[in-house]
């Protein structure tokens, strides 16, 4: 239970349990904020915060919480750091703050962070649990930032905010609308599973 | 009955056939196609050809590369692609940029058919689905419509139709609005005969309600439809049009107009009528009809939307399984209800 | 098999501490970090609201919140009106306009906007959208479409000989067909969004604009008084 930690916590979350493209969960707001780059990073950056910090306090607290009140007490703490970011955002940008939106508050019930908190922070030392968190955080951001791109440069022609292709360029509205977030999920899908499919081919032995 | 053998024969049911295979009921659907093919030509000119031809084109391309790439036996033969791709073609505005006409095709094939599972599982009908694919992504492009019977129809192509692909396409002066959106935005009705002969506006083949009526009387002759749907749809429309409009004339139009105006009997005949995404049972298909008609008459009068014959029909696709599991018919020698 | 293992028993009082303990932290943490931004996050609304009225009503130096009660008279508004008018004073307290905050049912959801009354024109000449959930390439071309924004250099809202309406309702033409100055330029494929704008337009000057003119004067003059923080 008390092993050193290892690189392993940190890279497993980056592609062979990326929680949004392996494990599929957050897709709440995975495909609702991802409609712009900056939407999405600010997104994924906000969750891999809560996502760390829950991590540290739960495995800080772990021999203080008992079993049958965990569930109460990791909500509590993921909902305090949640409300911090929620202040923070709205300090940092107001503008950035309208576009997130409800999609803040919702990061409390992101079953990801619930999922962590009780399937390895709570069983883990703060170091292992950190490199995890931070790990399933990267992998989150680039998974959603990978989404948005793709909606971002199709859907409005710019990629960050910067105008990408000078003029006449056809931008697709359904990409910034919600089922384009299904549709930039699916074929991120579709790539992931492939490779994976050839990595296994690959390798047999494993 | 057709075939009887000399032999027994021994297999699963279905023992009775009616001799009609699949691709012999398609080829009789394109037979039935054509006029109202003919008809969007003469009306639009050659850009209508062509954005007919390069929806039939990347429909059936699609369903090739798609067979040969699942190694399953290719199902183009069986001509049922090739109506999708018609149908798709017509339901599209005249002008559209032809990449974009590829792009729907494309998606209609790959998402409305292949992934649900091919030929016989597709849950919506593909050519609508690639249709709202269309309407959603490029809703600018999809609300342009041509005017009819322009002079240099068959020898200039207008600018929007060649445009590069992911080119924003440009315009010619020369454009209308349908004759929904003049009832719905201006309170302007067209007159009978301008919507059954097809001389307004619209997408390539719905305008000429005449022809499409033709086409599916040749086919419910033939047998080869289900009529009930159709009859369901144009019936209930009829009749809420009829009552709205008798308790406020002013604000509603007269049941003709809803009739041939639109996409209502393009639809009605050819889409809401797809074998595989409509209900089974005869009970069933008057319910989907009704459930398309109010959905259509709902959608067109407090909707955002001039149309919504597109809607409607995608919506009651998904609920006709239900409705095939509601009304269920009777095993014989049991009582109703268990089974 | 093997019988369960047995499960230690927690006591209450640890489950207690547990949870009341967290709460008190998370309770703690959550009033620093508010306390902490606090003046930030009003910082960034009143520079929002300085922005957006700042785009519209340029000449404005600073504003006064003010509001129109159920008698019809113009007051100043009290803290979190639901939808405040602002009167743009200059340097020497002049009025030099009014913004006005207007709401209503858009093509998906309602249309939050502001926009700005010249006293001198007699005419609103300027709007933004504050929040909109319009179509993307169709709905929102309100804000970039040139035309229709024509129709703002001065659209006209003058009121009637009584001086309690509008002379002519502010109201939306199809494109190209607009004759008469209160008439808005509207824009073929966004008909429902610019029709709607017109409406909101219509129904919140026709309650502002008698106000406005009839009130406003009263408080020229007016100097910023200072915050008293």
């Amino acid at each position: 239970m008390n092993q050193p930690p290892t690189t392993d916590e940190f890279v497993k979350g980056l592609w062979r349990d990326n929680p949004v493209f392996v494990q599929v969960l957050g897709m709440c707001p995975a495909l609702a904020v991802s409609n712009t780059a900056i939407n999405a990073l600010a997104m994924g950056l906000a969750t891999s915060f809560v996502l760390l910090m829950s991590g540290i306090s739960v495995s800080l607290l772990r021999r203080f919480i008992p079993r049958e009140a965990r569930i109460v007490c990791y909500i509590c703490i993921i909902a305090s750091f949640v409300t911090v970011v929620d202040y923070a955002i709205a300090a940092i940008s107001l503008e950035l703050y309208r576009s997130l939106g409800a999609f803040i508050a919702l990061i409390v019930v992101n079953c990801l962070i619930l999922g962590r908190a009780e399937a390895f922070a709570s069983k883990n030392t703060v170091g292992r649990s950190v490199l995890d968190a931070l790990g399933m955080g990267v992998g989150f951001t680039v998974a959603l930032l990978s989404i948005g791109i793709v909606r971002e440069i199709l859907g409005s022609n710019s990629l960050f905010g910067i105008a990408l292709f000078p003029d006449g360029f056809q931008t697709w509205t359904v990409m910034v609308l919600p089922s384009g977030g299904f549709f930039a999920m699916a074929l991120w899908l579709l790539v992931v599973n492939r490779i994976k499919e050839r990595q296994a081919l690959k390798e047999p032995a494993q | 009955m057709s075939r009887m053998s000399r032999y027994l024969e021994i297999g699963s049911s279905p023992h009775v056939t009616s001799g009609a295979s699949v691709d012999v009921i398609m080829r009789n659907v394109v037979y039935a196609l054509l006029p109202v093919c003919a008809f969007a030509i003469y009306s639009f000119g050659a850009a209508a050809a062509l954005v007919l031809v390069t929806a039939t084109l990347s429909c059936v391309a699609t369903e090739q590369v798609l067979c040969r790439l699942l190694s399953r036996p290719s199902t183009v033969g069986d001509w049922s692609v090739t109506i999708t791709g018609i149908l798709y073609g017509l339901t599209l505005p005249p002008d559209l940029p032809l990449w974009m006409v590829a792009v729907g095709g494309v998606f209609a094939v790959a998402v409305g058919k292949f992934l649900f599972g091919g030929l016989g599982s597709n849950a919506f009908n593909p050519a609508l689905v690639g249709r709202a694919f269309l309407q959603a992504a490029f809703p600018q492009a999809m609300t342009h419509w041509a005017a009819p019977l322009g002079d240099a129809r068959f020898m200039d192509l207008p600018q929007s139709t060649l445009a590069l692909p992911f080119v924003e396409p440009g315009y010619d002066a020369v454009t209308t609005a349908t004759p929904l959106a003049l009832m719905k935005f201006e309170g302007i009705q067209a007159a009978n005969q301008e919507l059954m002969y097809g001389l307004t506006a619209g997408s390539t083949g719905e305008t000429c309600a005449v022809l499409i009526a033709l086409g599916g009387l040749y086919l419910v002759a033939r047998n080869m439809m289900n009529w009930r749907t159709p009859i369901s749809i144009l019936t209930t429309v009829a009749i809420l049009t009829l009552l709205m409009n008798w308790l406020e004339p002013g604000d509603y139009p007269r049941p003709a107009f809803m009739l041939f105006s639109g996409g209502l009997m393009l639809g009605a005949v050819y889409m809401a009528t797809d074998m595989v995404a409509s209900p089974i049972t005869n009970a069933g298909c008057w319910l989907y009809g009704a459930l398309i008609g109010l959905l259509v008459v709902v959608i067109r009068f407090w909707g955002g939307m001039p149309e919504g014959v597109m809607y409607a029909i995608l919506l009651a696709n998904a609920v006709s399984p239900h409705i095939d599991r509601l009304i269920q018919p009777r095993v014989f020698g049991t009582r109703g209800g268990k089974t | 098999m093997t019988t369960p293992v047995q499960q230690p028993v927690t006591s209450v009082w640890s489950m207690y501490r547990a949870i009341v303990g967290i709460g008190a932290l998370c309770a703690l943490l959550i009033v620093s970090v508010f306390k902490a931004t606090e003046g930030r996050i009003a910082d960034n609304r009143a520079r929002f609201l300085a922005s957006a009225v700042a785009e519209i009503l340029p000449e404005a130096q600073w504003t006064l919140a003010v509001a129109v009660d159920a008698s019809g008279a113009l007051v100043e508004a009290s803290e979190g009106a639901a939808l405040p008018g602002y009167l743009g004073f200059d340097a020497d307290g002049n009025i030099v306009g009014a913004v006005i905050t207007g709401i209503g049912m858009g093509y998906a959801d309602n249309i939050r906007l502001l926009y700005a009354y010249s006293f001198e024109l007699d005419a609103i000449t300027g709007f933004k959208i504050l929040e909109s959930k319009e179509t993307p390439g169709l709905g929102d071309r309100v804000e970039v479409e040139p035309h229709f924004l024509a129709s703002f250099d001065r659209l006209d809202a003058s009121l009637s000989p009584g001086g309690d309406a509008l002379a002519n309702a502010i109201v939306t033409v199809k494109q190209g067909e607009k004759v008469a100055p209160w008439q808005i330029d509207g824009i073929t494929g966004a008909t429902i969004t610019s029709e709607a704008i017109g409406r909101i337009l219509d129904v919140s000057a026709s309650v502002w604009v008698p106000a406005l003119e009839r009130d406003a004067a009263a408080f020229a003059g007016r100097q910023p008084h200072e915050e008293e923080q």
